[in-house]
């Protein structure tokens, strides 16, 4: 089925993002899981973005209050496997130790991006599941090799 | 408590695990987990909260001293890294009660930074898991629960579960993975330049770290295991 198949693909490449978070969280009882706490990341993040834009948009930059904003994102990225925003976060932690204004603000902006790009593929994997799940059919499940 | 009715007729106690962490995603993700691995979960934001759960917060010295029922856990796993009382202070206050300092104590932490390790392992932790945590992570966790358990009930409560933070390590069993350890997905704080252009930064680790936008799903689990590797070389 060629939506099947997108979807495999899909999640071929989700997989180098969430690690397995579909296989092991994920089952027939609890088939929103993963939607949830995507869910949840997306809510948290959303109010740390702002939060960090207003932050570094300040006269006086407070960097411990950033660090912390940060640190949390980093391990909510973490969390659902969102590698490469966890990855701007450490970088972003370090810009923050040094106080950098203009480097952090490069940062966030790299972190806004890759938190849309998360989102985007995120929403287009759920949208394909949907329509198999409408056309009848069954979502493949990956195999695992590690 | 759920009863689960086992085969021969004896019954066993599902076992309780309080979950403490101040990320709501986390708190999803670890409740998931350990539902998933069979066990009855309570999950709290705040080290606070847990010991107003136990029944060893400020307001109480002993939760014998009156009518209050503190919660009933076999297992406590926390956050190291929260707002007002840390993971650690949390594993602190444990310890130091005479009625709790049984229960086990696994610290999580995003940061794997060995002198935290070290001290939450001095402190009486049972293990400490490298997060994100994984479903192996609480599958081995299981381990010390039932150990406790069966400590706990046969003899007369006087002993902690396991003999405490080091000898919970010499009891583990390694875990079967195998690959690229996890400095490379998570690397400590002191590290630099993540861009994909950068090269390997030299770092403690034993093996170079490939870029991490390329990092192999599969990480070792636990920095104790990184702790034993690392002291062969």
């Amino acid at each position: 089925m060629e939506v099947g198949h997108q979807v495999g693909q899909m999640q071929r490449q989700w997989l180098d993002y969430t690690r397995s978070l579909f296989i092991e969280l994920q089952d027939d009882n609890n088939p929103d899981f993963v939607v949830e706490v995507v869910s949840l990341f997306f809510q948290d993040s959303h109010k740390l973005l702002n939060d960090l834009t207003i932050a570094l948009d300040q006269k006086s930059v407070d960097f411990k209050k950033i660090d912390a904003h940060v640190h949390q994102l980093k391990g909510s990225s973490s969390s659902i496997g969102a590698q490469r925003v966890k990855n701007c976060c450490i970088a972003f932690r370090n810009f923050c130790e040094e106080q950098n204004t203009d480097a952090c603000l490069k940062c966030l902006h790299q972190v806004k991006q890759e938190c849309c790009l998360v989102k985007n593929k995120l929403e287009t994997l759920f949208r394909l599941e949907q329509q198999i799940m409408a056309a009848g059919g069954s979502i493949p499940m990956m195999e695992l090799s590690f | 408590m759920n009863r689960v009715m086992e085969r021969d007729g004896v019954v066993s106690e599902q076992v309780h695990v309080l979950a403490v962490d101040d990320s709501l995603v986390d708190r999803k993700v670890i409740e998931r987990l350990l539902k998933i691995s069979a066990c009855k979960v309570t999950v709290v934001d705040s080290g606070i909260s847990a010991l107003q759960l136990l029944g060893l917060d400020e307001q109480r010295t002993t939760s014998e001293s009156d009518d209050f029922v503190g919660l009933k856990v076999d297992l406590i796993i926390t956050d190291y890294c929260m707002p007002g009382m840390t993971g650690y202070d949390l594993l602190k206050k444990i310890k130091g009660s005479s009625t709790f300092r049984e229960i086990p104590v696994v610290i999580m932490s995003s940061e794997n930074i060995l002198p935290r390790i070290d001290r939450c392992l001095e402190e009486g932790a049972k293990d400490f898991i490298v997060k994100p945590v994984k479903l192996s992570d609480v599958k081995r966790l299981k381990n010390y629960m039932s150990t406790a358990t069966r400590e706990v009930s046969a003899a007369a409560g006087g002993f902690g579960g396991g003999g405490g933070g080091g000898g919970g390590i010499n009891k583990r069993k390694l875990s079967d993975t195998s690959t690229v350890d996890d400095m490379s997905s998570s690397p400590p704080s002191i590290s630099p330049s993540i861009t994909p252009s950068s090269s390997s930064s030299p770092s403690d680790s034993s093996s170079p770290s490939p870029s991490p936008l390329s990092s192999p799903i599969r990480a070792l689990d636990s920095p104790i295991r990184r702790l034993k590797m690392s002291s062969a070389d």
